[in-house]
């Protein structure tokens, strides 16, 4: 304790030289703060835009090879089970799945229109389970009821996109809009919850988003084989249980479904095929979007770079501790009578090199703890000048404060090391 | 018998040369005794002082301090002793600039590991002995040369040490503080502590009970009549 408030003593009566000294700790640490607070920033900002914070919601498509089924031009392959409510029930049960919605869609070509005006988003076929799970919430109007479901009524539910494409500025509840000439009453105007919506920062979020913003408009999955054909393969919304749950929950259904909705090849096709060592029935299988695995990559490629910025700036920190050890030098030599003084006293050698050594790392962690502060606002401007968020990490900081302190351990200790084995002799005789 | 030294030399190298500087040393102090040792600059005083300081060791010979030989021992070993045993008065004072009077007094507790309030407590009755009970909260830049001498006393004898060294305590002061420094060994003599001063002013050295003449590294005589007759002989 004594030797901390010493410390202090020494530092404050040397303000100028101990801000200058302290400079490359404090840059060094305000660097490492920056970069790791703005990756930090970055990597929630990825992983919010892909998967929008908290839904939680994977997609598990069919594919053919390495592409996604095109729906709309192909009928579903003849060895894929169209999936039931029974399978529904059961994939329902499966670990880390919460909640599981069926649903088609039809994506292009201007299908639906009222009177002149016309329509070309997303057509979507969806289950009772659907709204849930994607949080969709009614704005306007009735959402679907179980009688809409059973009676196949022709009634719809479209998005606000889709209602100022078809209606212009009219009230839409009510209005009919027609599907490939059917018509359909819309029921309701839905909107999706705020924590599905993708965070749109800059310009560059709002391309990679403007597509899937096109407008929707939703009709009860029984009412579908009236206007499209009747075996629509099926996609599946699977909601997890959690988060970090998603990709557990996308591959476990995949992998329920390719075993018992996809008939083998070589099964379907025998008298066929001999030989044929390919098991990947017809190379259609189901697969998870798994976008949390998606956010990860992109996650570490924007690390990556900026590791190598974290590099570049613990050269800083070594070019620091340096500064502080010829300082240190300075001082023993400064204060060489002080020393043999104190060891004429009887101050033992122990006694001394800790003195150094708290001297030095009470400067370097001072220098740290500044560097954290100009680390943290420098952050702030930054995300306040580029639009890139920022998160500031605890642990980060409390590594680059601890950190400081070791460097001012392992550069003090050579000065600290010299002035505990000055001979008190020569100590005291120069003045 | 407090301390003893028996055929003592000194030698350092320089270069390649070895310099003898201490020349069979043979002392016998006595517990209470007040000396003094005379010798002009280069005689060898200040190594004697060191050695009987237990700053150095001896390159051979024994010394022998309160019964223990210190030739030997180790660095922090020797520290120790100091601590317990020896306090120092240097002619330069050698407090330290940032501390009160009454912390630079309790310095040598600290390194006995004394607590705070103890210190405290033992600081203020030395300073009071030296007459500076008043100025507990001075630093030293806000005292004179006399009263940083008495200070540095006050610290030496704060331990109760067994032999207080003196060098050239009075070699920085003007005459009335040099005698109220005297004023204070006399009395501190009269408590049985044992006194070793090193000087080359005679005067000084006459404030001591016994006075020790040291000449190129060679302790000469102890008869006060023989101060006097070589001093005659040293301002022709």
């Amino acid at each position: 304790m004594e030797n901390i408030r010493l410390a202090f003593q020494g530092i404050w009566g040397h303000k100028m030289r101990s801000v200058l000294t302290m400079l490359g700790i404090i840059i060094g640490i305000a660097a490492i703060i920056t970069i790791v607070s703005t990756i930090k920033g970055t990597n929630e900002q990825i992983k919010q835009n892909l998967i929008g914070s908290g839904s939680n919601v994977v997609s598990v498509r069919l594919f053919q090879d390495d592409w996604e089924y095109d729906f709309t031009y192909n009928p579903l392959p003849e060895n894929v089970r169209v999936i039931d409510e029974q399978t529904r029930m059961k994939l329902q049960e499966l670990d880390s799945v919460s909640q599981v919605s069926l649903y088609t869609s039809y994506n292009g070509g201007d299908a639906v229109s009222a009177g002149t005006n016309m329509f070309s988003g997303e057509i979507s076929g969806i289950d009772r389970y659907y709204m849930e799970v994607y949080g969709y919430i009614v704005g306007y109007g009735r959402s679907f009821t179980a009688s809409d479901f059973e009676n196949y009524r022709k009634v719809a539910l479209v998005d606000q996109k889709a209602a100022t494409a078809l209606f212009g500025l009219d009230y839409p509840v009510g209005k009919v809009l027609e599907i490939k000439g059917e018509p359909f009453t819309v029921v309701g105007v839905v909107e999706q919850n705020s924590s599905f919506q993708p965070t749109i920062n800059s310009y560059q979020d709002y391309h990679m988003y403007a597509d899937t913003s096109a407008g929707r408009v939703f009709i009860p999955g029984s009412v579908w084989p009236v206007v499209f054909q009747f075996d629509q393969p099926q996609n599946v919304a699977v909601k997890a249980n959690s988060t970090d749950d998603m990709t557990k929950a996308g591959q476990s259904v995949a992998e329920f479904l390719n075993q018992t909705q996809i008939i083998s090849s070589t099964a379907f096709n025998s008298e066929e095929t001999e030989g044929n060592t390919d098991t990947s029935r017809g190379g259609v299988t189901y697969r998870s979007q798994d976008l949390l695995q998606q956010a990860q990559q992109l996650q570490e490629m924007s690390s990556s770079t900026n590791q190598q910025l974290i590099w570049i700036a613990s050269i800083s920190l070594l070019v620091g501790g340096i500064g502080v050890m010829n300082i240190m030098l300075v001082s023993v030599t400064e204060r060489t009578s002080e020393i043999g003084l104190k060891k004429a006293l009887g101050a033992k050698k122990k006694r001394i090199r800790r003195q150094f050594l708290t001297e030095a790392s009470v400067l370097t962690s001072l220098g740290g703890v500044v560097g954290v502060i100009l680390g943290v606002v420098l952050a702030q401007v930054i995300s306040f000048y580029n639009q890139i968020p920022v998160a500031i990490s605890v642990p980060a900081i409390v590594i680059s404060v601890v950190f400081s302190m070791v460097i001012g351990i392992i550069f003090g200790l050579l000065p600290a090391m010299k002035a505990a084995n000055l001979n008190p002799i020569e100590a005291l005789r120069r003045e | 018998m407090i301390l003893q030294l028996e055929n003592v030399n000194k030698e350092y190298i320089q270069g390649k040369q070895s310099v003898h500087i201490l020349h069979d040393i043979n002392l016998t102090v006595e517990e209470g005794e007040y000396l003094a040792i005379m010798g002009p600059s280069g005689s060898g005083k200040t190594t004697l002082m060191n050695l009987l300081g237990c700053l150095d060791v001896p390159t051979n010979g024994r010394y022998e301090l309160n019964g223990q030989d210190i030739s030997g021992m180790s660095d922090d070993a020797l520290a120790e002793i100091r601590n317990q045993y020896i306090g120092f008065v240097f002619q330069n004072f050698y407090l330290l600039p940032k501390m009160s009077a009454v912390e630079n007094v309790a310095l040598p507790l600290l390194y006995r590991g004394v607590s705070l309030k103890e210190r405290r407590a033992r600081a203020e009755e030395a300073l009071k002995l030296v007459g500076l009970g008043e100025r507990l909260e001075f630093m030293p830049n806000q005292l004179s040369g006399g009263q940083c001498q008495r200070v540095a006393i006050a610290r030496a004898i704060v331990g109760e040490p067994k032999l207080l060294l003196a060098d050239e305590p009075t070699g920085a002061l003007d005459t009335a503080s040099g005698n109220q420094i005297m004023d204070i060994f006399r009395q501190l003599s009269q408590q049985g502590i044992t006194i070793i001063m090193i000087t080359h002013e005679g005067d000084i050295a006459r404030c001591a009970d016994k006075i020790y003449h040291i000449l190129d590294g060679r302790l000469i005589t102890d008869s006060t009549e023989n101060v006097e007759r070589k001093e005659a002989k040293s301002n022709e």
